[in-house]
């Protein structure tokens, strides 16, 4: 494979990494652009989405919003910004942060908003304010929410970010746009497998990081409930099959048939 | 044609007078958009159908089927299409898959929601009426799936609808080809016309298959209105959010 060759010559080459415009730059501007564009979605998103679970209003805000901003491509905010002259880096970062706000949003809302009535119940009667329950109840139990939107839209502007070479901003993407440019497909594939690389790497590591911002006391109630439902299951499987009466669960209740 | 003194003394971001000159053109373009968004999101759900039945008949391979498509999913398109271009080449195709892979995680996904969300009591109704388990997929949990499988088709959509622009890297991009142009000469009205048209086109589809959905299940309207009056669908609000 020709092309699969010159991508390897392509990576193998030092000067590709290091120099003006390598990797190594070009990686880095990549990252910072994309933390600029997820810290200013969380300066926005957090504290809406926060106060609007917490009012317990705003479900449906956060559904719309979602939607609208699904349809409008990245492109358009992206090539809108560059013709009224908002070029480079910080239009890119502001863009982003545009489309990192909906998950991010919308987890917030359902998480805060979905907290247990009676829990809340209970902060409010043993004398806790609005805030205070909000900081030490609702916002622990939403945690793994929380985190999964932010997690859901930094990926998100990971992946957003490349787009900006289009339009003159310099990321892992420029790398790929200038490769189609002068049509060197090696180039282009050996950038598209370093922007892809990146996406994924991390997008691990924030699953990581989501699996340990969730509360200790959530994470083991988790597992509890993953090693009980394991449990139920061998314990109902063998006593299913002699017994064609209603099982527990309503799953199965003809005791012939496979268990769906 | 270069961006002169003419261009920068009049430049409006919305234009009449560009679109009756260019008319030709938006329509053309907007054609490839809607014909591209029409066969990537239909062949994604001829593939999505049959890896979601799988995952719904087998449970021990729901985790990897979701596993694979979200990775594909993670992956920027951009970087897709660079991966893809060498070897299906410049234009339709590349863009075409690309697109279809896109549409692929949230089809198999709301699909599979769908399935597993099935009254346990209507499961156990067909059984009793002897329907073998296939039969049982087709006849009884597949029109019981279509709400959720509807919403997937919209979301997908939408969706395919914004990402198709990307396809401008590969020279494919439909109202994205307008909007590079229109980029590139600085023209304000054609980067406008085509951001419009972009989502007028969502809206348009959205609004479609709603409708669509709507038709292939009229007993949703009497349990709809039965449902508004105790609250919302949570299970539609369900499969929105994710």
């Amino acid at each position: 494979m020709g092309i699969l060759n010159e991508a390897f010559r392509w990576l193998n080459d030092p000067l590709n990494w290091t120099g003006r415009r390598g990797v190594v730059e070009l990686a880095t501007a990549h990252l910072l652009v994309s933390a600029a564009a997820v810290g200013l979605a969380l300066l926005v998103a957090l504290p809406a989405g926060l106060w609007l679970g917490h009012r317990r209003r705003g479900a449906t805000v956060g559904v719309v919003v979602a939607n609208t901003t699904r349809a409008l491509p990245t492109l358009a905010l992206l090539t809108l910004l560059a013709a009224s002259g908002w070029f480079g880096n910080t239009a890119t970062a502001l863009a982003c942060a545009v489309f990192a706000v909906p998950p991010i949003l919308a987890n917030a809302v359902t998480g805060v908003g979905g907290v247990d009535g009676d829990v809340r119940d209970a902060a409010r009667g043993i004398g806790m304010s609005g805030a205070r329950m909000l900081w030490t109840v609702e916002v622990p139990l939403a945690m793994p929410l929380i985190a999964a939107g932010i997690r859901t839209g930094a990926v998100q502007v990971l992946a957003t970010v490349p787009l900006a070479a289009l339009v003159g901003g310099t990321s892992l993407g420029t790398i790929v746009v200038t490769g189609f440019a002068t049509q060197r497909y090696g180039q282009a594939l050996a950038g598209g497998v370093l922007v892809a690389g990146l996406c994924l790497l991390v997008e691990g590591l924030l699953a990581l990081v989501e699996r340990l911002a969730a509360p200790r006391g959530l994470r083991a109630l988790a597992r509890a409930a993953a090693s009980d439902a394991r449990a139920a299951e061998r314990a109902t499987a063998p006593r299913r099959r002699p017994a064609p009466v209603a099982a527990p669960g309503g799953t199965g209740s003809n005791g012939a048939s496979p268990s769906p | 044609m270069h961006a002169g003194p003419v261009a920068a003394a009049a430049n409006p971001w919305l234009s009449w007078e560009y679109l009756e000159r260019n008319g030709g053109d938006v329509l053309r373009y907007t054609q490839q958009h809607s014909t591209l968004t029409l066969q990537a999101v239909v062949i994604a759900l001829l593939v999505a159908l049959p890896l979601a039945a799988l995952a719904h008949l087998r449970p021990r391979l729901a985790g990897p089927v979701l596993a694979g498509t979200g990775v594909l999913y993670t992956v920027p398109s951009l970087a897709l299409f660079a991966v893809l271009a060498p070897y299906t080449g410049i234009g339709r195709t590349t863009v075409l898959i690309g697109l279809v892979l896109y549409a692929l995680l949230v089809l198999v996904r709301n699909v599979l929601v769908g399935l597993q969300g099935v009254d346990p009591a209507v499961r156990d109704a067909a059984r009793g009426m002897g329907y073998g388990r296939l039969r049982m997929l087709v006849g009884v949990e597949l029109p019981q799936a279509v709400p959720a499988i509807v919403t997937g088709l919209r979301l997908a959509t939408v969706s395919t609808v914004a990402l198709v622009t990307v396809g401008v890297v590969v020279g494919y991009g439909g109202l994205g080809q307008l909007m590079f142009r229109g980029f590139r000469s600085n023209y304000h009205a054609e980067v406008m016309t085509a951001t419009v048209l972009c989502l007028l086109l969502a809206l348009v589809a959205d609004l479609l298959l709603m409708l669509v959905g709507r038709l292939l299940t009229p007993w949703q309207r009497a349990s709809g209105r039965r449902a508004a009056r105790e609250g919302a669908d949570p299970r539609e609000e369900a499969a929105w959010a994710s």
